[in-house]
């Protein structure tokens, strides 16, 4: 009879956590997706043994602190202004993995010049754009990314056509621009989105690998707080409304 | 037949209840503890353990990598 302390010995173990990332407990909401978009980036890291030459920039917003629960050089940037700041990085260390971890009312919103620009101009970085629709660290208020109809605090009748426009679809946009080599638009919701996500991460690193321009790759994501929702119904909610609109899979390379 | 068993342990401190492990757990082992940790929230443990196959789809889904998971062959 095998008991479980059979099972559990380190010869057996075939998942635990990445030495990338930090033993601080991350600071954000049950069931959030960030944690999710950290562990597979730091994991990609460390399988393609990129540690020492990899430079991450962290946005404002919830992930903020990124810099915090990623173990590998960090720097802060001003709101939106992440692609700058990497665009100035890989530049003076060309030789370096540089990535943007940014979310929808960052990159979407007051970073938006920056990171068209930054596609434009083919910087040789990875851009990681989470989009939840909605401004989670400051109070659930609307964002660009809000779907039509969806309630948020300062769209409390539901994001109007009317007054407040269409969502805004960024990585349809930057996929247009030939300075982008690799755009996708990914998930963490599921098992087999997690491990398709890695995937398309792994291939983002490559391609900084061999210079090939901007990676772009949006990860649709949850908040499950600002949505007012359980993490469960947050995510059932996301495949029902958000894929919808922001559909999954490759949009170019 | 050679068959599959695994096993998971669950940090408990760090584990803040969200319940996407239960939910994504294909083979039913998991559940939510009556008890709360430190912080107060009810955690995920393995209520049937028997029925762990190792597949690693709660430790995929984990928001806090608070999973780690074993597997082994077994007979």
């Amino acid at each position: 009879m095998v008991t479980i302390e059979d099972i559990i010995k380190e010869e057996n173990k075939v998942f635990s956590k990445t030495k990338l990332l930090t033993d601080k407990t991350f600071s954000y909401c049950p069931g959030c997706g960030h944690g999710v978009a950290h562990r597979i980036i730091m994991e990609v890291v460390e399988e393609m043994g990129i540690v020492e030459q990899t430079i991450g920039v962290a946005p404002v917003g919830c992930s903020v602190l990124a810099y915090d629960f990623m173990d590998v050089d960090m720097q802060q940037a001003a709101h939106g202004r992440a692609p700058a700041v990497a665009t100035g990085i890989s530049r003076v260390f060309p030789d370096k993995y540089v990535f943007t971890y940014q979310g929808d009312g960052d990159l979407a919103a007051i970073g938006t010049a920056e990171t068209i620009h930054a596609c434009s101009r083919a910087e040789n970085i990875v851009i990681f754009f989470i989009n939840n629709g909605i401004y989670g660290m400051t109070g659930g208020q609307m964002a660009p990314t809000t779907l039509i109809g969806m309630k948020t605090s300062t769209s409390p009748h539901g994001r109007d056509l009317y007054n407040m426009g269409f969502p805004i679809k960024i990585t349809e946009m930057v996929a247009q621009l030939d300075g982008v080599q690799y755009v996708t638009r990914q998930a963490v919701h599921t098992p087999a989105a997690v491990r398709k996500t890695k995937k398309a991460v792994k291939k983002a690193f490559e391609n900084v690998k061999n210079r090939k321009g901007v990676s772009f790759i949006e990860i649709v994501s949850n908040c499950n707080s600002g949505w007012k929702m359980t993490p469960v119904k947050s995510n059932e909610w996301m495949e029902e409304n958000m894929f919808p609109v922001y559909p999954l899979g490759d949009i170019k390379g | 037949m050679a068959k599959i068993r695994g096993a998971v342990v669950v940090d408990v401190e760090r584990c803040k209840g969200c319940v996407i492990c239960v939910n994504a757990c294909p083979t039913n082992v998991l559940n939510m503890s009556k008890e709360v940790n430190g912080k107060g929230y009810s955690y995920s443990f393995m209520e049937n353990p028997e029925a762990c196959t190792g597949c690693m789809s709660c430790s995929m889904v984990c928001p806090d990598v608070v999973i780690t998971v074993y597997r082994m062959k077994v007979g």
